[in-house]
């Protein structure tokens, strides 16, 4: 297939090269840069809405929300004044892996995709928010954005249109929740990654109070190709597989042949995802279950590996698909130690605002380390059954917590012998042992 | 009024010798400049503003805070409260290279406790930890996005992946 | 107004509220912690959680916190329900489980909002069985304890401290289970309003340390219904007594004034009250004696003098005041201000009780959007003022959340789009300020050019208020700024007062406002004012105090009275000296020992305002009464300090004054301005059910053993013939009906409510006015139209050369007010005494380190503090600083090294 060719069926990583990302020049001559330019010239940003919102794209950070219909409550007009549009490239959601490879592998077209968004909602500056670690990813896109910048695809004015845009990069500095897309705005601003209340919605008073839009970098990376070829073209490529269009970024990760990442039509099983694509377990190992979309999705059994990888089915055999990114477990995972193991990591990536989360989730690992260790009791099987409604949605600040609690309530319906096996014997000293922890935290100044 | 309260208070301490006070350099001041240039209000670069201390000084000394805070327009509290949440930014001294390993779900499933294991053994510290001659501080990291090949883990900016117990020790060795 | 429909019941409330408000109006009981009426919502705790149901069909229904909810019409929830029950005692075990459990030890135990909230959400067994996390606690100084293993991290005290206070040393620290509230480092919390901590705090993590050494459970102690005697503002307190001591001052609500808050000179600076060495028997020539003897010899003085003259006292009550006047004839009544502070009170009374703009509230000062501050510090000199300035300043925030249609007790959205921004507020005074860091523009001067700064403005307003001759561009430019932002606000607010000393500031003040009040009826301004009492004291128009001074030293008289006033404190020493020196016979009645005590051949003592009954007149014109808190004779026979006009009553026995209201009366009958102080409060004959008012809690213990290390057997309750009020735990208590006057509340306890945040259940609405009406009787009724002020200075002119510099008065919060500054812990907050001199003019006095300042003759060594704001040509001395002497308006120093 030409590059061309294979733009049209897997337009996100065709022109991926993570040894050698395209300059500019190379990534204008496949075609890039087109659609800001044809869209400046012949589009207003209400048209370039309109077909974003045709296309119904669907947000590819987590929760799937359709893009153009975030932007739709953007307010417009010659009035409207300064707005900023952010790019969510954070990605810490464990087993999470698909953001880097847009960002190292072709950050031309991220930057294209900021620039169709930006002109779309008439943005005055945008900011690519990217976490510390994915330093690769920051040089990456620090070039590819000096490049941009002396084609004057950036700055005042951009190509005679009268429309200025600025865009740099921001790195983070750790902590998960900044991806939460109010606490990202905090963590922007430079303040303590707290998210928000909503409403206000950001795109109405987001960062320093100004009307602001958070996109991944996956939704945003599908805009150029959304505008070249048309909203039709775009849900056409999930090949029926599913009501939503365009391709998603899959991955699959475990003890299976080939891990990795596979653009694929929206849609596309998890089967397919696994066995074919991942080339199924290594021998020896056989799938328990399986995470669909990152840490805070719940666990789906073998039996539903034939479910197509959407937001609607996914989310109506009880989980949600999340990232995208499966992670395959095998036979031999304890699964009080896996969830145990979760929900350190949501304990610990807690912002520390809202009281279930802060002290619900400290709580829940110390009761999976007790059964981990065989020396739980039966009530904490049953508390842990209470924190996953005490944090379940609607119950905490953010969708944090209930995040964490997703794992823990599959796992609890799926495996509950395995939670009960951790019980010690009643009348053992193990039972009875207060377990101590934590030690002694001398101030908040760790390191 | 507003100074005299503390200042004279400070008069009558002097001849207390007092700690030489922390001075940002002409360079790290630029570079700070440079960073609160990229948005609308300075404060927005506290974070880059203590990475580019940490870069020079391998973690933000308490003395960093009060001029940090005084070219970012807010108190040194509220700086403390940006540089104690982010787990990136050391508010207490790390050793030259830190190891960051990776805990998260993937890596936690295909061996991450085996290298951590292997690495305390070699290293003698574990997380949180400095090593005695200041060569190493051991992290956990949640995940790195480097699933399908982990266990993973990054020594400074560096990634490392597809590690064993084995490779490990080599891996980290390379750093002096 | 809003229907909305809570577990079956309808109710209509108001629509522009959050739920958990709404429901608190109603008195309905909803748990929180995060919110609080003076900071909004902001949905950390999820405490306040309800069942939420979209219409009457809804049966599911889904849980909402009620904080984050609006309640608009049609609303439909159940605080009852059985899952929103669950998850609301589910929150308090996840707050208990780091939390130490350590109630007895607690010093909030007893008043502690975290109890009432578990009692309430009936949380009781612990399922919880592992390790707490601990946490290291810092030395916050000498006012506020820290213990943060009790926190259960609602953001409160960050969200006070910084966004409310606008402190800038109190942070959170860490995150997820590891958050640390506290400073950067260990040392003193820089904010003057740091003890407020001790109320927003749910729970024991910031307690009043001043309370610890004596520490007596809120149950245990006996309170009444006080006035806050540190500044004109008048703020209303609740003093606890135990065993003959006061042991805490904390908060009473008043929902014009202080509302939720106060300053800590107001709340830490009690313990004048409870030292040893102050007067609390009858002295002759320093010897104790008994009462009759020394009222005897005191009639005998009175009787056998040429001529007597009595001098008031600005701290002391209009009753005290009005029997000294009585005793020995207005004609003979002097003023306990200084000369010209006596002039300047005089000045106030014509602008604010005689001028068409009557003084701001406190609580209407915070809905000001834009506000000048001509010639004061207020945050030295009416602090509660400084914290309404500030929250006026942030209130731009709801301006711009209701373009947003966000409501304003969205606070965290309020500050999210606030960012830095504010109204306008401008700071012009004579050195830098504490208010500084708010405004958008400062001016630093010399008082004559404060004055012409706000003649030009007024005459910017209104060009038939007086020009100003010779005025140079800059200010010319500054004028024209703070004139466009008042003319340009809504509701613009002036604060000035007499604490630059000078009449010129304040006449100017008074243009500003009077200009601005005829084009907008909203126009506020207030004036501050020297002391607690100054408008009373000034209301029975004493003579000047330099006149008595003089009729002294001239030998026109040669008895002296002295009321509760340290005459050192109001004129040159010198001058002082010269007086006293030709007085046959010194009487001086008052609760303190000061340098007028010492040489007084008698002292009556006093009652502190603790101690005693009585009336004071705030900024506003308003008569407050404090009511005495406990009697020192119930544990010390001896003991004989009563209030002043007792023993003027005794000595003047002709009058017929037997109880506070035969007094108040006859003051309110004869000086025709005071008529409304009957009305400060109820009278003596008042009561609720037939019952007098309880000062003690009902569940107020030990009584009975008190004072068995006296007698055995117990001994009868003092009775109190003044007041309303039973010094028992006998009598009304609040429980039943809560609409009790507000003047009469000696603290705040409802049933389940045993905190502060129990002032909930007396208002008319959350945050609002005091059931029964706020305490207090307005004495001004708002005056006339008044001609402008028209003697506008010359400017400020330096002399330039030699040794000869104008002395302004600094003020500071700490440790020039006379009475708190002997405090022990204001004390250890307080500067040392120095002096500022400008940094262009440390060359010419050639000071080095410490200088040499003369005044009035008065010879004194100060350290010397180089300031970069105090106008040339000036040096400035902090007032009412021991150490540092009297200064006059318009004095010059010479300074000089050394
Ligand atoms: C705890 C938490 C972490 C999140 N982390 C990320 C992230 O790393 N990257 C991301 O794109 N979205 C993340 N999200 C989702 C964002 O809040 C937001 O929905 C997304 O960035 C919107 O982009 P989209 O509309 O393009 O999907 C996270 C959400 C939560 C609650
Ligand atoms: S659920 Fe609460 S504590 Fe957890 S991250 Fe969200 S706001 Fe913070
Ligand atoms: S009071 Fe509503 S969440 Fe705290």
């Amino acid at each position: 297939m030409s590059l061309e060719q294979e733009l049209l069926v897997r337009p996100l990583t065709a022109r991926v090269n993570l040894e050698a990302p395209m300059d500019i020049a190379a990534y204008e001559a496949s075609g890039g840069y087109l659609a800001v330019r044809n869209a400046i010239r012949d589009l207003q940003p209400a048209d370039v809405q309109a077909k974003v919102k045709d296309s119904n794209l669907r947000g590819r950070g987590g929760a799937g929300f359709p893009t153009g219909i975030k932007w739709g409550l953007v307010p417009m007009g010659p009035d409207a004044g300064t707005k900023y549009l952010v790019c969510n490239a954070d990605e810490m959601e464990p087993n999470t892996f698909k953001d880097r490879l847009l960002m190292e592998g072709v950050p031309h077209q991220l930057i294209e995709g900021m620039l169709v968004a930006g002109y779309a909602i008439q943005a005055t500056t945008g900011y690519i928010f990217l976490r510390g670690e994915y330093v690769k990813s920051a040089e990456r896109l620090n070039a590819a954005l000096a490049e941009a910048r002396a084609a004057g695809l950036l700055g005042k004015n951009i190509l005679g249109s009268g429309w200025s845009f600025e865009l740099s990069v921001h790195t983070g500095a750790g902590r998960y929740i900044c991806g939460e897309e109010t606490a990202l705005i905090n963590s922007l601003e430079g303040r303590r990654a707290n998210p928000r209340a909503k409403p206000p919605f950001p795109q109405i008073a987001g960062a320093w109070g100004r009307p602001t839009v958070v996109n991944n970098v996956e939704s945003l990376s599908n805009l150029p190709h959304i505008i070249n070829n048309g909203a039709e073209w775009f849900k056409g490529l999930s090949q029926g597989k599913s009501k939503d269009g365009g391709t998603k970024l899959y991955g699959c990760s475990g003890r299976v042949k080939r891990g990795g990442i596979y653009e694929l039509p929206i849609g596309t099983s998890a089967r397919e995802i696994i066995e074919e694509h991942a080339g199924g377990m290594r021998d020896g190992y056989t799938l328990k279950c399986w995470l669909p979309g990152g840490a805070s999705t719940d666990f789906l059994m073998p039996e539903h590996l034939d479910l197509p990888m959407d937001f609607d089915s996914i989310s109506k055999a009880g989980s949600r698909m999340g990232t995208g990114l499966i992670m395959a477990v095998d036979q031999t995972a304890n699964m009080v130690s896996l969830v145990r193991n979760l929900e350190e990591f949501f304990a610990r990536e807690s912002c520390g605002w809202c009281t279930p989360c802060r002290d619900g989730l400290p709580w829940s690992v110390k009761m999976l380390i007790a059964l981990e260790e065989g020396r739980g009791r039966m009530e904490d099987i049953e508390q842990l059954t209470k924190l996953t409604k005490a944090l379940g949605p609607g119950r905490t600040f953010c969708a944090h917590a209930p995040g964490a609690m997703e794992p823990l309530q599959s796992a609890l319906k799926f495996f509950r012998a395995e939670f009960e096996a951790g019980v010690a014997p009643a009348g053992t000293a193990d039972a009875d042992a207060n377990i101590g922890l934590t030690g002694v935290v001398v101030n908040a100044k760790v390191a | 009024m507003s100074t005299p309260e503390t200042v004279v208070k400070l008069a009558e301490l002097t001849g207390k010798t007092q700690e030489a006070p922390f001075v940002l350099t002409d360079d790290e001041r630029h570079e700070i400049e440079h960073e609160i240039a990229h948005y609308p209000d300075a404060r927005a670069a506290s974070i880059g503003a203590l990475k580019i201390i940490q870069a020079r000084r391998g973690w933000v000394p308490d003395g960093a805070l009060e001029p940090v805070a005084k070219m970012l327009g807010i108190g040194a509290a509220e700086l403390e409260g940006v540089a104690t949440f982010y787990s990136l930014i050391y508010r207490k001294p790390v050793g030259r290279h830190v190891v960051k390993v990776c805990d998260s779900i993937t890596c936690f499933m295909v061996g991450y406790e085996d290298i951590k294991k292997t690495l305390e053994q070699h290293l003698g510290i574990t997380h949180g930890q400095t090593t005695a001659d200041g060569r190493f501080t051991m992290l956990p990291i949640c995940c790195i996005g480097a699933c399908d090949k982990g266990p993973a883990l990054m020594v400074d900016d560096d990634l490392h992946h597809d590690l064993t117990p084995d490779n490990v020790v080599g891996i980290v060795e390379a750093y002096k | 107004m809003a229907t909305i429909h809570v577990d079956g019941k309808q109710y209509d409330v108001d629509g522009a509220d959050n739920l958990l408000q709404a429901c608190l109006n109603l008195g309905l009981d909803i748990p929180y912690f995060c919110w609080h009426p003076a900071l909004g919502s902001v949905g950390a705790c999820r405490q306040c959680a309800v069942k939420s149901f979209r219409d009457e069909n809804d049966k599911m229904g889904r849980i909402v916190m009620s904080c984050m909810t609006p309640a608009s019409n049609g609303t439909y929830i159940s605080i009852d329900d059985e899952e929103a029950k669950a998850f609301r005692a589910t929150i308090v075990e996840f707050l208990m489980t780091n939390h130490p459990h350590d109630c007895p030890v607690c010093e909030e135990g007893g008043h502690c909002h975290l109890q009432d909230m578990t009692v309430m959400t009936q949380h009781h067994s612990r399922s919880y069985r592992f390790t707490k996390r601990t946490h290291l606690n810092q030395d916050l100084g000498p006012f506020i304890g820290h213990e943060m293993n009790r926190c259960i991290s609602c953001y409160r005290c960050v969200r006070y401290y910084k966004d409310y206070a606008g402190g800038t040393d109190l942070g959170v620290y860490g995150s997820a289970a590891n958050v640390y509230f506290g400073r950067a480092e260990e040392g003193t919390l820089e904010s003057e309003f740091s003890g407020n901590l001790t109320e927003v705090c749910p729970t024991g993590v910031f307690t009043d340390k001043t309370h610890s050494e004596r520490y007596t459970r809120k149950w245990d102690m006996q309170y009444a219904p006080s006035i806050c005697a540190s500044c004109s503002v008048g703020c209303n307190v609740s003093p606890g007594e135990r065993y003959g001591e006061i042991r805490r001052v904390e908060n009473r609500y008043h929902g014009e004034l202080n509302g939720y808050f106060l300053c800590d000179r107001g709340r830490f600076g009690y313990g004048y009250t409870n030292l040893k060495d102050r007067p609390r028997h009858p002295l002759i020539d320093g010897a104790t004696v008994t009462s009759d003897v020394a009222l005897g010899a005191a009639r005998g003085m009175i009787n056998g003098a040429s001529k007597v003259i009595a001098i008031g006292s600005p701290r002391a009550s209009v009753e005290a005041n009005y029997a000294l006047r009585t005793m020995v004839g207005a004609a003979s009544f002097y003023d306990g201000h200084a000369t010209q502070e006596g002039e300047l009170v005089k000045l106030a009374l014509q602008i604010v009780r005689d001028g068409p703009v009557p003084a701001t509230t406190i609580t209407a000062m915070e809905d000001a959007d834009a506000v000048l501050v001509l010639g004061e510090d207020i945050t030295a000199t009416a602090p509660r003022m400084a914290l309404a300035v500030r929250q006026a300043a942030r209130g731009k925030g709801r301006a711009l959340a209701d373009e947003k249609k966000v409501s304003d007790w969205q606070a965290i959205s309020l500050a999210d789009l606030l960012q830095r921004d504010s109204y306008p507020v401008f700071v012009a005074s004579v050195d830098s300020t504490r208010l500084d860091d708010i405004a958008h523009a400062t001016v630093r001067a010399a008082p004559e050019d404060l004055a012409r700064l706000g003649f030009a403005v007024a005459n910017l307003l209104d060009a038939s208020s007086p020009a100003v001759a010779g005025l140079d561009e800059a200010t010319a430019a500054q004028a024209k700024a703070i004139a466009d932002a008042l003319a340009a606000a809504k509701k613009p607010l002036i604060i000035s007062g007499t604490g630059a000393g000078s009449t010129a500031v304040m006449q100017a003040a008074a243009n500003i406002a009077w200009a601005l009040k005829a084009k907008n009826d909203a126009t506020g301004l207030a004036l501050t004012l020297p002391e607690a009492n100054s408008y009373g004291l000034a209301m029975l128009e004493p003579q000047p105090l330099a006149d008595a001074l003089e009729a002294l030293a001239s030998g026109a008289a040669d008895t002296l009275v002295v009321l509760e006033n340290d005459l050192y404190r109001r004129a040159p020493k010198a001058v002082v000296d010269a007086a006293l020196a030709k007085v046959k016979s010194l009487i001086v009645i008052d609760h303190t020992a000061t340098d007028a005590t010492a040489r007084a051949q008698v002292v009556l003592p006093a009652a502190t305002v603790f101690e005693g009954d009585g009336t004071v007149v705030n900024y506003e014109g308003r008569a407050q009464r404090h009511f005495q808190v406990y009697d020192p004779k119930y544990y010390d026979a001896s003991l004989a300090q009563v209030e002043s006009w007792r023993w003027l009553a005794v000595l003047e026995a002709a009058s017929g004054w037997k109880i506070l209201d035969d007094i108040t009366g006859a003051c309110a009958t004869a000086v025709s301005g005071l008529a409304g102080i009957v009305d400060a409060a109820p009278g003596a004959a008042f009561r609720i059910d037939g019952l007098k008012i309880a000062r003690e809690p009902h569940r107020y213990s030990g009584r009975t053993a008190m004072r068995a290390n006296q007698a055995v057997s117990e001994i009868r309750q003092p009775v109190d013939p003044d007041t309303p009020l039973s010094f028992s735990m006998e009598g009304y208590n609040g429980v039943g009906g809560l609409d009790r006057p507000a003047a009469l509340m000696p603290y705040a306890w409802a049933p389940g409510w045993n905190s502060p945040q129990s002032w909930n259940k007396f208002q008319q609405e959350i945050g609002g006015h005091l059931r029964g009406g706020d305490p207090g009787k307005l004495l001004f009724a708002g005056g006339a139209t008044q001609a402008y002020f028209t003697d506008v200075p010359a400017a400020f002119t330096p002399s330039g050369s030699g040794s000869g510099f104008r002395v302004l008065p600094l003020h500071l919060h700490f440790g020039g007010d006379e009475l708190s500054s002997r405090a022990e812990p204001i004390r250890e907050r307080a500067s040392t005494a120095f002096v500022a001199i400008a940094r262009a003019d440390v060359a010419r006095a050639g000071v080095n380190g410490h200088a040499t300042v003369s005044v009035d003759g008065e010879l004194v060594q100060l350290p010397t503090f180089i300031s970069d704001t105090l106008p040339a040509g000036t040096v400035g001395l902090p007032a009412g600083f021991a150490g540092v002497p009297f200064v006059a308006y318009g004095v010059d120093a010479t300074v000089s090294g050394g």
